[in-house]
């Protein structure tokens, strides 16, 4: 495999971050923030004690252009202006020379409030909705973007509208059993160890006018920030330059906020005349910026005594906080993961993205998918349960294969073949032989291991025609050396863009992969090759950047006399000719679907996504039941994620989802208080570290795809999913007990025994193994 | 109130003239402008800012300026001679140990500590060893075949 491009300068230390970089006469910014969840800012008082005139202050009637930052709709503001609607929200920008002044003038900053009720779960602002109290409606729904308190609801069913239901009506009327649960996900807060950042500068006519902006640092989308400079500062798009400067993880957590930050440091360099650094402390970053949101899932599901899926009912609530920005797309990717990866003869599912009063909740690897497929996974194991059957014997039965269609109605075109990845990965794991040991070993251990899995798919690319509407732009041109370089806004933060990209180029090129170049993403050099989002990257945009590449061959062959099966010299040589002949070389190339995507945004039916990646993980857990704690000691990861394009890059993909996954389940807990994060420090909110991951084995299987470059299919957020469900499917093995909410911590797991143990409460002698074999699901099941 | 605080840093002696208290973190960004030690949280959870300081690891944004007096201090700009990677660092970028690479100077000093106490790490050394630097990109287990596959390497030269 070869070396990550940037590795080098990363291994050194030499890797240039945001906050790495200074500018001459670079002032320091930080933001007055809310200190209330909701309510009308009756006042805002600099105090006399402060010399304000070393500062530079924005408020909101400050900003040039909209007060807005646009993702879907213009609900977000860039800084409040008359009320405020989650704690934490931007109200007024400070800059000053020396950032340790900063601190003074914050506190320097008296905001007054009237303060208005707030909703802060999906419960409170669904009874808002329906007590019809509308002093707590903190959205008001209008047209497309839903009603009352719902940023947006979605209706999918796997047929016809009025088929579907007749055919639910009689699965449900004709079932052996109807499995009912309710599965709960806790928001997740995505931790990259480098908090977001940027220095903006700002350029001005003698009148004063803004002129041009140019905002550099840490995020995955320069053409997002472009999109919301030219709103704030109401500039054209070439008068917004973006650059992403080295970003020390993202996880989509820098996809839609680097449009916040971004605009408040671009506002303080307009108003103090010198280029403005903003770098998030901590627990500002945490506190303040988005995180995965928390969801409640209800699936009813008719299954046939044998384990077949006759119908579903699937229910899906997101809190989106308090205004949309990107929950509306999140809610798609969750309805559409939510049948799984099998047949649903009539399904319907129904979703919603509800507004609460808290920080608005964001991209979070997976995006959406994590919460229902963690729904998915674990209801298949309750319905297992509740048929006498095995959770294996429950999914075979119900896999989706070459030739079937998903419930969005999509053909599966390309080989699919779930059973053969399961068969392997249980192999593989051991499984089968853990099962019964463990069984045995728990009869007189205190330490209780089991196993579980879950199987899922996970799409690649922007959801139904979002691609052909992005419709991103690849170039390649030639350096002065006669070496191609790749020109793309697609941007490294650790997956391995620029890697994979100069793989595919020097393979199609046929150069060594050394002598290829990849531009530093600046949106006045190079093209919208749209969001590094939605593990698109390496199909997409690495397919574009194979056909860029094919086309500068042929340009090359055409005018510089590049002979037929070139050499790498050769191709040099043609380069360089060329690029004396005519000055310069760019090819430009645009999406073109693979294959016709039809996609209907009204009914949610059609080619949901081009391709997916198809998994099965196998976690294995220790359940300590004197400390209560459960530990993962083995986790197999097993995928077909089509031609596999650097192992070394893939694996550590596939193990850092894993990692968040486990955190997800098992350690990673947002404590809210009144709509605020109380556990904004690392110190306590906890991520595994290198002492509390289990082995992760990584297993892949190939079946090249027609969509990706060389056969690649994408990879990124589907390690993400799958963590959740099996670990805690494998607690259940190990105790027989279901638990259904993530994420899952000793406390919870020791609330769970001793509550029903010991029905009064408290007890020194507790004795989980009685109640294991007694406790039955009941109300869930009905004959 | 400035002092001023003398140290040997990469092996060349220096002197600075900061406050006392400010973190030696500062001192090594702002007035060393040796920007490849990290602030990843500024509480010492994090091991971002991790440097060699009389031979041990420390969170560079918990030890204030006067506490590294007279110390000897390696930060990741120290671990290299001439533009040679150390085989650390070599085994770091072959291995797929650095991925974002915000935690990769911290974790690369945290390996060189450990591999200073056990040349012949055993996996559970590895995994205790690296417990303070934080990394959420990779899941570790990349990190792990590094400093296994550096071990082996610093023995052979």
């Amino acid at each position: 495999s070869p070396l990550r491009k940037e590795g080098r300068a990363k291994v050194l230390g030499h890797a240039q971050y945001v906050d790495d970089l200074s500018l001459p006469g670079m002032w320091h910014g930080a933001t007055v923030r809310s200190a209330i969840a909701r309510g009308r800012i009756r006042s805002i008082r600099l105090s006399a004690k402060i010399d304000w005139s070393e500062f530079a202050v924005v408020r909101a009637a400050d900003i040039p252009g909209e007060n807005t930052i646009v993702h879907l709709t213009k609900d977000h503001p860039c800084l409040a202006a008359a009320e405020v609607n989650h704690p934490e929200e931007p109200i007024l920008l400070l800059a000053h020379p020396d950032k340790t002044a900063l601190l003074a003038g914050l506190a320097g900053v008296q905001v007054e409030y009237d303060e208005l009720p707030g909703v802060f779960t999906i419960e409170e602002s669904e009874a808002a909705v329906a007590n019809n109290d509308a002093e707590r409606f903190v959205w008001e729904g209008t047209g497309h973007n839903g009603t009352a308190n719902c940023f947006r609801q979605y209706q999918m069913y796997s047929g016809e509208a009025k088929a579907t239901e007749d055919g639910l009506a009689d699965a449900f009327e004709r079932a052996d059993f109807i499995v009912e649960g309710e599965y709960h996900t806790g928001a997740q807060e995505q931790l990259y160890i480098e908090p977001n950042g940027v220095i903006a500068e700002c350029e001005k006519d003698a009148a004063g006018h803004v002129v041009s902006v140019c905002v550099r640092g840490s995020m995955q989308c320069p053409y997002y920030l472009v999109h919301a400079l030219t709103l704030v500062f109401n500039l054209p798009e070439e008068r917004c330059r973006v650059i992403q400067t080295e970003t020390g993880g993202a996880f989509g957590g820098k996809e839609d906020f680097p449009s916040v930050i971004g605009s408040h440091a671009a506002l303080l360099a307009m108003k103090c005349g010198h280029p403005v650094k903003m770098v998030y402390d901590r627990a500002e970053d945490m506190a303040a910026t988005t995180k995965r949101h928390p969801s409640r899932t209800r699936h009813r599901t008719a299954v046939s005594k044998d384990g077949e899926l006759l119908g579903g009912e699937i229910e899906i609530a997101l809190d989106g906080g308090a205004y949309s920005t990107l929950s509306p797309v999140v809610l798609s990717r969750a309805t559409i993961h939510a049948p799984g990866p099998y047949k649903w003869p009539f399904l319907r599912v129904r979703s919603k993205a509800m507004a609460t009063n808290l920080p608005p909740h964001g991209a979070f690897r997976g995006f959406g998918a994590p919460q229902s497929l963690f729904a998915m996974e674990r209801h298949m194991d309750r319905i297992a349960h509740v048929l006498g059957l095995t959770p294996e014997e429950v999914r075979r039965r119900n896999f989706l294969a070459t030739g079937d269609c998903t419930a969005t109605g999509q053909p599966l075109t390309e080989p699919v073949d779930m059973q053969h990845l399961l068969t392997w990965a249980l192999e593989e794991s051991g499984y089968y032989e853990k099962l019964a040991r463990f069984a045995e070993e728990n009869r007189s251990s205190p330490i209780k291991r089991g196993v579980g899995f879950a199987t899922f798919m996970h799409g690649a690319g922007f959801t139904g025609s979002g691609e052909r509407r992005l419709n991103s732009h690849v170039e390649m041109d030639l350096l002065d050396d006669g070496r191609p370089r790749v020109l793309v806004s697609s941007t490294e933060f650790g997956q391995g863009t620029n890697t994979i990209l100069c793989q595919v180029a020097a393979q199609t090129l046929r150069v060594p992969y050394e002598s290829v170049a990849i531009a530093q993403p600046d949106t006045s050099l190079v093209p919208n090759s749209g969001p590094t989002v939605a593990s698109r990257t390496a199909m997409i945009i690495g397919k574009l950047v194979e056909r860029a590449s094919t086309q500068m061959l042929e340009t090359l062959r055409a005018h510089a006399g590049l002979p037929a099966d070139h050499t790498c010299e050769q191709f040099t040589e043609a380069a360089l000719r060329y690029l004396q002949e005519h000055g310069a070389l760019r090819n430009s190339v645009h999406y073109e679907p693979v294959k016709p995507v039809h996609w209907d945004d009204e009914l949610y039916r059609g080619d949901a996504y081009p391709a997916y990646a198809w998994a099965v993980y196998v976690a294995e857990v220790a359940v300590d039941m004197n400390t209560y704690t459960a530990t993962v000691t083995r986790f197999d990861a097993l995928q077909e994620i089509g031609k596999v394009m650097h192992p070394v890059l893939a694996k550590g993909q596939v193990e850092g989802g894993v990692a968040q996954g486990i955190g997800y389940a098992l350690y990673e807990k947002c404590v809210w208080k009144d709509g605020r994060m109380m556990n904004n420090q690392m110190t306590n909110y906890i991520m595994p570290t290198s002492a509390d991951l289990p082995e992760i084995h990584v297993h892949f299987e190939e079946v090249p795809s027609v969509h990706g470059p060389g056969g690649a299919k994408g990879i990124g957020e589907l390690p993400m999913d799958g963590p959740a469900p099996a670990i805690l499917n494998a607690i259940q093995n190990a105790t027989g007990v279901s638990f259904d909410s993530i994420p899952l911590l000793p406390e919870d797991i020791f609330e769970r025994f001793t509550a029903f143990t010991e029905p009064h409460g408290g007890s020194e002698d507790l004795n989980p193994e009685i109640d294991r074999d007694t406790r039955v699901e009941a109300p869930e099941v009905t004959a | 109130m400035k002092a001023t605080v003398q140290f040997t840093i990469n092996g060349q002696s220096n002197s600075v003239e900061v406050p006392p208290m400010k973190r030696l973190l500062d001192v090594l960004r702002e007035d060393l402008q040796l920007t490849g030690t990290k602030e990843g949280c500024g509480e010492g959870e994090c091991g971002a800012c991790a440097v060699l300081m009389n031979g041990e690891l420390v969170n560079s944004c918990l030890v204030p300026a006067l506490q590294a007096q007279g110390a000897t201090l390696c930060t990741i700009e120290g671990v290299s001679t001439e533009g040679h990677l150390h085989p650390v660092q070599q085994c770091f970028l072959e291995c797929g140990g650095a991925q974002c690479g915000i935690c990769t100077p911290g974790m690369i000093l945290a390996t060189q500590h450990l591999l200073n106490k056990y040349p012949n790490p055993t996996p559970e050394q590895i995994q205790e060893g690296l417990a303070g630097n934080l990394c959420r990109c990779t899941g570790y287990m990349r990190i792990f075949e590094a400093v296994q596959t550096a071990a082996e390497a610093l023995h052979a030269l």
